[in-house]
Order: C-alpha cells, then structure tokens, then sequence
C-alpha cells in the first residue's frame, strides 16, 4: 500500500508549483510572519483592523548561522532509538525579501563543511520521519547549485 | 529612593543529589534566613520561582517551600519567567517591600534538572514554539548556542581557542567556590579535546543541568537600619523588559525572527538589541554605567555566548569580547571581572534558581565576603540573564 505524505504541521508551506514556505501579512500594516500568524498582527505599531492574508515567502535565501546536533534530540524529535544516530545540519537562513531569519535543517549529505555564512541557499521539500502509513514532509534548505 | 537591602543570602551545593527540587529550596532558605539573623516566622511573604515540566508543574513554587518551611500564614506568590524566573521572583519581592506590604520577603528557587538536553512536556503541543523547535527541527538548546558561535565566527573572527579560554577562566574561579558543582581547573587542551556537541562547540563549551536552590532575604531599608545594618547590600534595579518589535535576532526557542516588512521608514532592526537592552533598562533604573561596575555575574550557557554578554553589558564594543577576554579583564584579578563565582560553566543550570544565585554571588562580593574568589574592594555589581519567551531580566546590587 503506498503511504500518505502529510505535512509535519498543517500550513506552513506548499509543494504545489514548487515548494514555498507560508507565511500570512497583516493587510493593514505589510508585516509578515512564519511561522503563520492567523489570528492578529503583532506589530504594535499596526493600526489594527486588517485581515491576515496566506504569502507564499521567499524560495531564497543567505546563511545566517548553522550548526549541526552531533548528539540525538529529545522527544518530540522523531527519532529511532535502536538505530545509530546520524547527526543533521541545522541552518539559520535570511530570507532575502521578509529579512527574516528562518531555522531549518539542511538536506540530507550536506554538513557543516559545505557551509558558510553568508553563502546563497533555496528552500526544498524534505522529509522529517516516515512511519508504516505516512511519510511526513518538512522543509530543507540547499545551497543554491550545491548537492540536490 | 528604590533601594531594598540584602538581608541574607543562601545557597543548597549544586550538583546531581537526586532529590527534590523542595528539599534544595528548603536548605537554601534556612541558609539564607540564618544569614539575616531572622526567624521564618517573622517573614510576611515568600515568593517562589517556579519550573514547569510537563506543562502542569505538581509542586507551586511559592507553596512547596512554604509548607517545607512550615505555614505561617505568610503572602505567598510564585513566578515562572523561565531562566529568568529567579529575577521575576526578587521583582515580586522588591514590588511588595517598596509597596509596604511586607518589611521582609524571602525569594526561593530550585530545581532537581534532567539529565542531558532539556525537553519540552509531551503530548502533540503544535501550538507551543518551545514543542516545535523538538518536534520539527530537533533544536536542543546547544543547537542554538552553535549558531551564534558560528555566527559570532563569521562576523567577528571569534576561534574556538577564544570560546575555550571562557570556559578555563570560569573553571578557574569556580575552583575557588565551595557550592560549585564543578571545582577542578579546566586547561583548553582539556575543551579542545571534548566532543562536538553542536559545532563548533564542544562539551566543555555548553553548561550541564545540575540540581541546586538558592535564596535571598530582602527587605526595605528602613527595616535593615532598624536592625542595625546601616549600610547593607542594596538592589538597586530589577529589569524585566520584553524584546521590542521587530525582534530580527534569532532567539531560543523561536523558528524564525520577525520580519523587517511593515515596520515603516528607518531600518529594521535599528532598535536596540534584546539582550543589550535588558542592561540598558537596569542602567537607567539605577542611575549607573557599565564603567562603575567592579563585576559581573552573566549567564554563560555557553563560552560563546558569555563573550556577546560582555558587548550586551556595554563592558566593551560590539565584536570586542574576545579581545577583552583576552586582556585578562574579565578574569579574577582583571578590570571587571565576569563569573567570578564560576558561572554556569561551574554550577550548571537549575534554571529557577540561577538568576537568585547570580543575587547571592553579587552580594558576598560586595559584602567582602567572597572569600578566595574575591574582587576587591567590589562596590557595584551586576546580574543579567534572558528568560525564554521574551522574558528579560538584569539587577544592579550596590554597597
């Protein structure tokens, strides 16, 4: 049986015509959140009233930090116990239109050797955890023209 | 005038005694009340800085010790800020001395903390930022701590011999400290040799989880010169400010920072940092510089991150930390030194207690009474620390 892909958490980006984070904008004051804000603005300059709007955010973006976890997370993190654990790449992006810096993990085979701050990457659709019926989707970010 | 006095300070040893965080507190506030020369029942009021594990915390603070100390009827409050839980406590103490609520309030914290990385309560939590950073990213808090090192790295030319030479001096002073947990000098060849946690940083880069209470007395200072301390150790300011927006900082436990769009004219982001303006904020409230002070007691949750506070504390520029470090300021003997108690590099974290012993150092040092690890003739301190979710939090302690 062919198993579901399903986002880790619901709304925070699409895979539709290629694969962009979602963020929502305050239609009174252009501010711009991830993640998603849907209930208010949290500008306290912003006059207040206006609706929050879906925007797909930058595909782009350049390294503000990264690091990597050479030791296993704690739970929630998926993660199997009785298999060895591979460290991930953890990398701390601006976005180059919001300026905001997003968290993500790099994907697979890229570590902090192939890594600088300041170096172009893109945003991709990865996978977090795969269980018997679902495959979870997350994003990843890629050094622009480095390893898929 | 908002001068309260420092009555009395006490601390449980840190370490890993497998007990429960009440019987720590408990011990802490006996010490503390015995250095006051005051009886518990004479105390009106106890605030407790609590830890929530598992979303609903079993003991409250405030009560738990209470009821150790035995009830007597005394106001009672807890407060949970997180890291800065155990500065959000002296605040609700020193708002009660100054309101004349109370002529002696007694502030506890303490914790029993896991062993390894801190862990969010369990459950599907997709509403809490501190849940998702696990769930999604498995950010530990080290993770964050490498990122501003590598940040610090790129932007500043910082090495890891720079972040290592942090954690030799803290061990160094801790050394001298009987309630430490850690009391051994560290060399950086021992640093450089401990394994990558979250590069670049090492083992001996990241402050452990360690079980340990602390406790303060405090009271007005009409009470104080009533009992014949005429010139006690003197909390001069408490800040506890928010972040302002646009927050474009990363920070613990955020995904990401806010956005720079919608702010209007001026640049994003011009407004003064976090961290930088927890000081700033005690600064202004007690009418001192960064260049009056005679130490500094700074959460160093990482060598790293010890060397941005000293720039967020305005002891040199932005970038200079290591410079300064390397000078020898900030070390036992040096200008103004940082972690004379041996910091968390020495103790660990127990998180509600931490900033209450950041109190307690700063007040056996203005007291003359730091023994050993002793910056002398110390007359102006300061303790600084950042609680998760936007909870900021220095004091400034005078004598």
């Amino acid at each position: 049986m062919e198993r579901t892909r399903k986002p880790a958490v619901p709304g925070w980006f699409t895979e539709e015509g290629g694969f962009r984070l979602l963020g929502t904008r305050c239609a009174a004051c252009a501010a711009v959140f991830f993640p998603r804000e849907d209930a208010y603005c949290r500008n306290p300059h912003c006059a207040g009233g206006g609706a929050m709007e879906e925007v797909p955010l930058s595909r782009r973006g350049r390294v503000w930090s990264y690091t990597d976890g050479r030791y296993r997370p704690p739970a929630p993190y998926p993660s199997d116990p009785g298999e060895p654990w591979e460290p991930y790449t953890l990398l701390a992006v601006e976005l180059e239109a919001e300026g905001m810096v997003v968290l993500g993990q790099a994907v697979p085979g890229v570590g902090p050797a192939d890594l600088e701050v300041g170096m172009e990457v893109e945003v991709v659709g990865g996978v977090l955890a795969e269980d018997a019926d679902t495959v979870w989707t997350t994003w990843c970010f890629r050094p622009v023209g480095g390893p898929a | 005038m908002t001068d309260v006095a420092v009555l009395g300070a006490g601390m449980h040893p840190w370490g890993k005694w497998g007990r429960s965080f009440v019987e720590y507190g408990r011990v802490a506030a006996r010490a503390a009340l015995a250095d006051a020369g005051l009886e518990w029942r004479g105390v009106q009021s106890v605030v407790g800085a609590g830890t929530v594990r598992g979303g609903y915390p079993g003991h409250v603070a405030g009560a738990a010790f209470a009821r150790a100390l035995g009830w007597q009827g005394a106001r009672v409050a807890s407060v949970y800020a997180a890291c800065a839980s155990g500065a959000h406590a002296v605040a609700a103490a020193r708002a009660q001395i100054l309101a004349g609520q109370a002529d002696a309030v007694l502030v506890v914290g303490a914790d029993a903390a896991p062993k390894g990385f801190f862990a969010p309560a369990g459950g599907d939590r997709d509403d809490d930022p501190d849940w998702l950073r696990f769930r999604l990213l498995g950010a530990t808090n080290p993770a964050y701590f490498g990122l501003y090192a590598r940040r610090r790295m790129a932007v500043y030319g910082d090495t890891a011999e720079d972040f290592a030479r942090v954690k030799v001096k803290n061990a160094a002073a801790g050394a001298l400290n009987p309630l430490a947990r850690y009391r051994k000098a560290v060399t950086a060849g021992e640093v450089a040799a401990s394994p990558v946690v979250a590069d670049p940083l090492r083992l001996l880069d990241v402050c452990a989880t360690s079980d340990g209470g602390a406790a303060l007395v405090l009271g007005s200072m009409e009470f104080a010169r009533a009992r014949g301390a005429a010139d006690p150790v003197r909390i001069r300011a408490v800040s506890t400010v928010t972040p302002r927006y646009p927050r474009t900082v990363l920070d613990l436990p955020d995904i990401a920072t806010d956005s720079g769009c919608g702010t209007g004219p001026g640049p994003a982001g011009a407004a003064v940092p976090f961290r930088a303006s927890i000081a700033r904020a005690a600064y202004e409230e007690a009418g001192i510089g960064p260049e009056e002070l005679s130490l500094a007691e700074v959460y160093d949750l990482s060598t790293a991150l010890e060397l941005e506070w000293y720039e967020d504390i305005g002891l040199c520029g932005p970038g200079e930390g290591a410079a300064l470090l390397g000078k020898g300021a900030t070390a036992l003997g040096g200008r103004v030194p940082v972690n004379a108690s041996g910091g968390l590099a020495s103790f660990g974290e127990a998180v509600p207690a931490q900033a209450i012993a950041q109190v307690c150092e700063l007040t056996w040092q203005l007291r003359g009474a730091a023994g050993a690890r002793q910056v002398p003739g110390a007359r102006v301190g300061i303790a600084v620390n950042q609680g998760l979710f936007g909870h900021g939090s220095a004091i400034v302690a005078v004598r």
